[in-house]
């Protein structure tokens, strides 16, 4: 644990982001994700992107939202449990076969895909959130097959600055 | 028919008697061989020779499930291991089950009281009976199985878990009885109608018991596989099933009162209750050797009554269950504690201790879900390490309660916490008329 977050520190310090994904663990009831939706409206706190993952008694909403830390704070206040997991936001070419690449550069590292959504695909670049089982040997392998990884920061504007 | 006339249908005067001498007997062997006793009776100023009839009965101390679990394993047996043939058990109230033990005398007892229930069910050497119950350390099967093969009936010992084969010996075999809990019962009964098979059995008696069952479910019962179904009633701390069981009359079960001495109390102010009001079942074992308990809290609500049933047996009658007075659960047949649920999360330390127990009848077999509370401790946002999670619960309660367990995981702070006593079951089960 301890070593991991130190070398969380270092690739901050060159620039290499892990970001902050909110996850919030939801209920099978009627409502339930709506009053995610609604805490986080409440607070003025943007969702970016996210993905819900769902079984037969409870689903998982995995987001990028405009400020994580307040984000969990108030869906914790609203009794849910929810946590700030480290995921990497990957940029991809918007042509045929760029995922499978990526996908390839991690497989061949020999890292596994816990899970993966879309971050952004308005501009002619995509973003993608990828949660790895080492993230940061993950981060080296795609920093050194010259794929740009997003910050906190980027990855939440990312969607704005492809409107503009 | 009626096994044994002379001790079911005796005059209500030589029954006393025969109660009077056996527990006279019984307080000297438990003060002369349990300390446990003798200190209880000391510390009251007791002395056996205080106990002069069952009129007595009500100076002695009470005996609960606790008691056991404090002497566990062997501190209340009475007779040197060396005279003990066999130990059963059954879960306790915490990870410690109850453990109780037979002398050859006490097995003769007890296969005597099931033989008893048989014969009133009017099974006899020419049936064939299917035990249907657990075989091992719970004390269904083999004490089914001891009474069929002292009455003479064929024996065909099942235990539980393979209905496909019960189903198909039933039909090959002919089988004449069954015996097994009321619920499995309904669910063979379903299982046959299925395979078009409900014609083709002969069943004629059933002997249900080890759970809770309602009028309404006999005559299901009886309907759809068309036979005569009969309540038995036992609990291995006195000494299995067969303290008592119901005639075709079906007005009560009778209890074999020359071996089990019954009273019914108020389980709030432990006074006795008046004949026909309904209270806790306390039992005194009156020809126990091995393991003798002196009024026996059951924590079975029930009322009794003395008259003579129509059957012509004058034994004592006790009403079909009313309910319990602790929180005991009985799932399947087995004794279930919340507490045992609790401590089992405890042990496990990866969940939050709150939980609620929710048990169901599905196409008439009970299933026991846990909902457990994910905080934020143990939330991972991967679906892998929650169904890890779900899985150890599942695992850890499998092995404490003996049961399989659905685990559902539920959001922080929604199970109810009340002052004190929070309310941890919901049983959506009819049990109780």
């Amino acid at each position: 644990m301890n070593k991991a977050a130190i070398e969380n520190g270092a690739y901050k310090r060159r620039g290499i982001m892990l970001i902050k994904q909110l996850s919030v663990f939801i209920e099978n009831k009627v409502g339930r994700l709506e009053d995610v939706t609604k805490a986080l409206k409440d607070h003025n706190i943007n969702i970016a992107s996210f993905s819900l993952a769902d079984t037969a008694e409870y689903g998982i909403l995995r987001m990028i939202v405009s400020d994580p830390e307040e984000g969990r704070q108030v869906l914790r206040e609203k009794g849910f449990s929810a946590s700030l997991t480290d995921v990497i936001a990957v940029k991809i070419a918007q042509k045929p076969g760029t995922l499978h690449e990526v996908l390839k550069v991690l497989f061949e590292a020999g890292l596994s895909v816990e899970y993966m959504y879309t971050l952004s695909t308005t501009g002619k670049d995509t973003a993608i959130i990828v949660k790895s089982s080492d993230l940061n040997q993950a981060l080296e392998v795609l920093k050194a097959n010259g794929y740009e990884v997003c910050t906190d920061k980027e990855a939440y504007e990312l969607n704005n600055i492809n409107n503009k | 028919m009626i096994w044994n006339e002379a001790k079911e249908c005796m005059s209500r005067d030589e029954l006393i008697n025969l109660q009077s001498s056996r527990l006279k007997k019984t307080v000297s062997h438990v003060y002369h061989n349990v300390p446990f006793y003798r200190r209880k009776m000391q510390q009251l100023g007791l002395e056996p020779g205080d106990i002069k009839g069952i009129e007595d009965l009500h100076k002695l101390p009470f005996v609960t499930k606790d008691d056991l679990r404090e002497n566990y394993p062997f501190g209340l047996f009475a007779v040197p291991q060396s005279q003990i043939v066999r130990v059963h058990a059954s879960s306790g109230t915490t990870g410690k089950a109850t453990v109780v033990g037979y002398t050859r005398r006490d097995i003769e007892t007890w296969q005597e009281c099931v033989t008893r229930v048989l014969a009133m069910a009017g099974i006899g050497i020419n049936d064939k009976i299917q035990i249907a119950y657990g075989y091992g350390l719970f004390t269904g099967g083999l004490g089914l199985h001891y009474g069929a093969e002292n009455l003479g009936a064929t024996v065909i010992p099942m235990s539980t878990g393979n209905t496909k084969r019960l189903i198909t010996m039933m039909e090959d075999f002919e089988v004449t009885a069954i015996a097994c809990t009321p619920s499995y019962l309904l669910h063979i009964a379903e299982c046959l109608e299925e395979e078009g098979k409900l014609d083709k059995i002969k069943l004629k008696a059933a002997i249900c018991g080890a759970e809770p069952w309602t009028e309404n479910m006999r005559k299901e019962i009886e309907t759809k596989l068309r036979l005569k179904a009969y309540d038995i009633y036992g609990l291995s701390e006195i000494i299995g099933p067969g303290v008592a069981a119901d005639c075709e009359y079906h007005k009560g079960l009778h209890i074999y009162e020359d071996y089990f001495l019954p009273e019914v109390i108020n389980p709030n102010t432990l006074e006795p209750c008046r004949e026909g009001e309904v209270g806790e079942l306390v039992i005194t074992t009156l020809t126990k050797e091995a393991l003798p308990l002196i009024r026996y809290r059951t924590k079975d609500l029930t009322s009794i009554t003395y008259e003579p049933c129509e059957c012509g047996r004058t034994i004592a009658r006790i009403s079909k269950f009313k309910g319990r007075s602790d929180d005991m659960l009985i799932i399947r047949g087995v004794n279930v504690f919340p507490s045992q649920v609790e401590a089992a999360l405890l042990e496990l330390g990866e969940t939050s201790p709150h939980y609620m127990l929710i048990v169901d009848r599905v196409n008439n077999l009970d299933v026991l879900e846990i909902q457990v509370e994910v905080d934020e401790r143990f939330f991972s946002d991967e679906i892998k390490e929650l169904e890890n999670l779900t899985k150890k619960i599942s695992n850890a309660l499998h092995t404490a309660l003996g049961l399989s367990v659905k685990v559902t995981l539920v959001e922080p702070k929604t199970l109810a916490r009340s002052e004190g006593k929070s309310k941890r079951v919901i049983d959506k089960r009819k049990l109780y008329e």
